[in-house]
C-alpha cells in the first residue's frame, strides 16, 4: 500500500498575500508603505509601552511634582533623564505618551470591533431577512446616523459622569468609551453590509447553498459574509480613525480617561492649561503623535478603498 | 408627495418622544431636587409631605406627562445654578452658537466649493495633489487640536487676534447680540469660526470633488462641450448645479452636527455659547438645564433631518418613491 504524497507546493499565506493584486499595489505605493510603517512602529512601541518606557506613569512612587513642567531635551533648561520632557504633575512625557498612544489605540479598535460586531449582524439580518424587519432596522440606522456620535458620546457619557461621580466613572472611563463609540456607529457597517447582503443574496451559490439545506445562520456567517469582506475592511480603518479623534475629542472635554490615566487626547488636555505660560510640549508632543496615528490610518484607508472598492467612495 | 410630507412628520414626532421619554430618564435620576430646593437640614415628614407636593410620588405615566405638558408650553424647569428657566438659560446663549455655526459655514462654502470644483476639472495638477494631501491632513487632526495651534500661533505667539470670549457685542434683538457689528467682535470670531470650518471643510472639498468627478463623466456634460460651450460655463452652471444637490443634503446632515463641534470650539475658546454651558452645567449637576440642552439640541437635530429630507424629497423625485415604497 503506498500513501500519496501530496506535494506541498500551495504557497505560503504570506506570499499568496504578497503576490495578490493587493500586495502589488502596495509595493508600488510608496504612501501605503511609509504609513503601514509609522503605523506598525507606533503601534509596536504603544502596546510594548510598558517595556520601552523609563518610568511607569501610572506609579505615583515614581512621580515628584518638582519634576514638573521640565523641557524636552532639546531646549535649554531640560534634565537628561526626561527625554521630552514632562507634563504638569512631572511625569516622564514620552513614558506617558507611550502608555496614552496604547490607551487611544486599545479604545479605538475595541470600540471598532463592537461597532463591527454589532453592524455586521444588523446588516446581514436586515439583508437577508428583509420585509418589515428590514425597514424598522433601516429606519433606527437613519436615525441614528441622524445624531452626531460625538454628541451622543458627550451627552451619554456627561450623564453617566455626574449620576456615578467622578471616581466610579475614571475607573470604568475605558468600558465607557469602547461602549458609546461602539454602539454609537453600528449603523456604518449595517448600511454597507445590508448593501452588499442584497446583492449577493441574488446570487447562484446562495441559491444552492440553501437548497443543500443549509441553515440561515451559515448561509449568512460562512457564505454572504466572506464575499461582503472588502468594504467592510475600508470602513473599519476609516473607523478606526475616527474612534481615535473621538475618544481623544471626549478626553479633552474631561469625559473620557481620568488625569491620573491619561490618554493622548487628556495629556493635550492636560497641557492646554499650561500653554499660555510656554509649556507647549506637554501639548504640542501628544497631539503630533496623535496626528501623526490617525494620518497613517486614514493614508492606509484611502489606498484600501482605491485598491478593494473604487466605487464605493462618496464622501 | 403628501404621504411621504407625513411619514417624515411622524417620525420626527416618534423621535422627540424618544428623546423626551430619556430626558425624562435623566431628570428622575440624576441628583434629588428635594435637597437643592431645601437642603440637607428638613425632617424626614418634612421630606415626605413636600414629595408629595411635588408630585414625586406619582407614578411614572403621571410624572412624565407633566413633564411633557411642561415641556410642551415651553416649560423646562429651572436652573440650579442660574435660578432661571432653563429654556432661558439656553436661549440667551443660543445665539452666541449660531453665529460661530454661521461663521463657520460661510468659511466652508466659501472655500470648498472653488477648491472642490479646481480638483475635479484638473486632477493631476500639483495644486490638486497638494489639496487633496492637505485635505486628508486635515481630516485627521481633530478640532481641538487645531484650535490650540491657532490659539498658540495666533495669539501666543504673534498676539493679532484674541484668544477667548466673544469681545464687543451689540444688541440685535431679544436675547440675540452679534458679533459681526463690531470691528472687536469679528477679531474674536475670526479664529473659533476658522477652528469649527477646520473639521468640516476637508469633507466637504473631498465631497464636491466626488460628486463633480461622476457628472463630468456624465453624457449631458460631454453633450454641452460637443456643443461647444464655453468650458467655464459648462463646469460652473451645468455641473455644478447637479454637484450641489447631493452636497446640500449632507450639509444639511452637517449643521446637526456642527452643533456638537461647537462643544469643542466653545471650550477651548471659551466662547460663552450653549455648548460651553452644557460642560459648565454637567459639573454643576445642573440636571434641568442639562435636560433642557439635551431636548433642545434633539430638537435641532430632528428639525435639520427633517427639513433636508423633506427639501431632497422635493427635488429630487426618484429619491422620493424609493423610500414611499420601502
Amino acid at each position: 500500500m503506498s500513501e500519496t504524497v501530496i506535494p506541498n507546493d500551495r504557497p505560503s499565506r504570506w506570499s499568496r498575500m504578497w503576490n495578490s493584486n493587493m500586495g502589488y499595489s502596495f509595493r508600488r505605493n510608496p504612501v501605503a508603505v511609509v504609513s503601514m510603517i509609522v503605523f506598525l512602529m507606533i503601534a509596536f512601541a504603544a502596546f510594548l509601552a510598558p517595556v520601552i518606557a523609563p518610568y511607569d506613569p501610572y506609579d505615583p512612587a515614581n512621580i515628584d511634582i518638582m519634576n514638573s513642567e521640565y523641557p524636552p531635551i532639546w531646549v535649554d533648561g531640560a534634565l537628561p533623564e526626561f527625554m521630552l520632557g514632562t507634563d504638569d504633575q512631572g511625569r516622564d512625557l514620552w513614558s506617558t505618551i507611550l502608555y496614552g498612544t496604547r490607551l487611544s489605540l486599545l479604545i479605538g479598535i475595541c470600540a471598532v470591533a463592537l461597532q463591527a460586531f454589532l453592524g455586521i449582524s444588523i446588516g446581514l439580518i436586515a439583508g437577508y431577512v428583509g420585509g418589515r424587519l428590514d425597514s424598522l432596522l433601516m429606519r433606527l440606522a437613519d436615525i441614528q446616523l441622524s445624531f452626531s456620535t460625538l454628541m451622543v458620546a458627550i451627552i451619554f457619557l456627561a450623564v453617566t459622569q455626574a449620576m456615578f461621580g467622578s471616581d466610579t466613572f475614571n475607573r470604568y472611563a475605558v468600558v465607557f468609551l469602547i461602549a458609546v463609540i461602539g454602539v454609537a456607529e453600528w449603523p456604518q457597517y449595517a448600511r454597507t453590509v445590508r448593501a452588499t447582503v442584497l446583492a449577493e443574496k441574488k446570487k447562484e451559490y446562495v441559491d444552492s447553498a440553501r437548497v443543500l439545506g443549509f441553515g440561515p445562520l451559515r448561509i449568512m456567517v460562512r457564505h454572504i459574509l466572506p464575499n461582503s469582506l472588502s468594504p467592510i475592511f475600508v470602513i473599519s480603518t476609516v473607523q478606526v480613525a475616527n474612534a481615535i479623534i473621538s475618544e481623544a475629542s471626549l478626553s479633552f472635554l474631561g469625559l473620557g480617561m481620568p488625569p491620573s490615566q491619561p490618554s493622548l487626547g487628556s495629556l493635550i488636555s492636560s497641557g492646554f492649561d499650561y500653554i499660555f505660560s510656554g509649556s507647549w510640549w506637554i501639548t504640542a508632543i501628544p497631539g503630533v503623535v496623535l496626528v501623526v496615528l490617525v494620518l497613517v490610518i486614514n493614508l492606509l484607508g484611502d489606498w484600501m478603498r482605491d485598491v478593494l472598492n473604487p466605487k464605493l467612495y462618496k464622501g | 408627495m403628501f404621504a411621504y410630507l407625513a411619514k417624515r412628520v411622524i417620525q420626527a414626532i416618534a423621535v422627540m418622544f424618544v428623546i423626551s421619554l430619556i430626558a425624562f430618564a435623566i431628570q428622575g435620576n440624576l441628583g434629588d431636587p428635594l435637597r437643592e430646593l431645601v437642603g440637607q437640614s428638613v425632617s424626614e415628614e418634612v421630606r415626605q409631605q413636600l414629595r408629595d407636593e411635588l408630585g414625586l410620588n406619582d407614578s411614572f405615566v403621571t410624572q412624565y406627562l407633566r413633564f411633557a405638558g411642561n415641556a410642551l408650553q415651553g416649560d423646562l424647569g429651572t436652573s440650579y445654578f442660574f435660578k432661571e428657566p432653563a429654556l432661558d438659560v439656553i436661549l440667551k446663549k443660543l445665539p452666541a452658537t449660531l453665529e460661530l455655526v454661521f461663521g463657520a459655514t460661510l468659511i466652508i462654502i466659501g472655500f470648498s466649493v472653488p477648491l472642490g470644483v479646481y480638483t475635479a476639472i484638473k486632477p493631476d495638477t500639483i495644486i490638486s495633489r497638494i489639496i487633496m494631501g492637505l485635505s486628508i491632513v486635515g481630516i485627521s487632526i481633530p478640532v481641538f487640536l487645531t484650535a490650540i495651534l491657532m490659539i498658540f500661533v495666533f495669539s501666543v505667539e504673534y498676539g493679532w487676534l484674541p484668544s477667548y470670549g466673544r469681545g464687543d457685542t451689540v444688541h440685535v434683538w431679544g436675547y440675540w447680540e452679534t458679533n459681526f457689528a463690531t470691528a472687536d467682535g469679528w477679531t474674536h470670531i475670526i479664529l473659533p469660526s476658522f477652528a469649527l470650518a477646520s473639521i468640516m471643510l476637508p469633507l466637504f472639498v473631498r465631497l464636491i470633488r466626488a460628486e463633480m468627478m461622476e457628472v463630468l463623466q456624465s453624457e449631458y456634460v460631454k453633450y454641452a462641450k460637443a456643443k461647444g460651450i464655453k468650458p467655464w460655463r459648462i463646469y460652473f452652471v451645468h455641473a455644478l448645479k447637479n454637484t450641489l444637490l447631493p452636497v446640500i443634503t449632507v450639509g444639511g446632515v452637517q449643521i446637526g452636527t456642527m452643533v456638537a463641534y461647537t462643544i469643542l470650539t466653545e471650550t477651548v475658546f471659551q466662547w460663552p455659547g450653549m455648548g460651553f454651558m452644557f460642560l459648565e452645567a454637567v459639573n454643576r449637576v445642573d440636571t434641568p438645564l442639562i435636560v433642557a440642552y439635551l431636548i433642545v439640541v434633539g430638537f435641532i437635530f430632528v428639525v435639520t433631518n427633517t427639513v433636508v429630507d423633506l427639501i431632497y424629497g422635493l427635488v429630487n423625485p426618484t429619491v422620493n418613491i424609493a423610500r414611499m415604497g420601502a
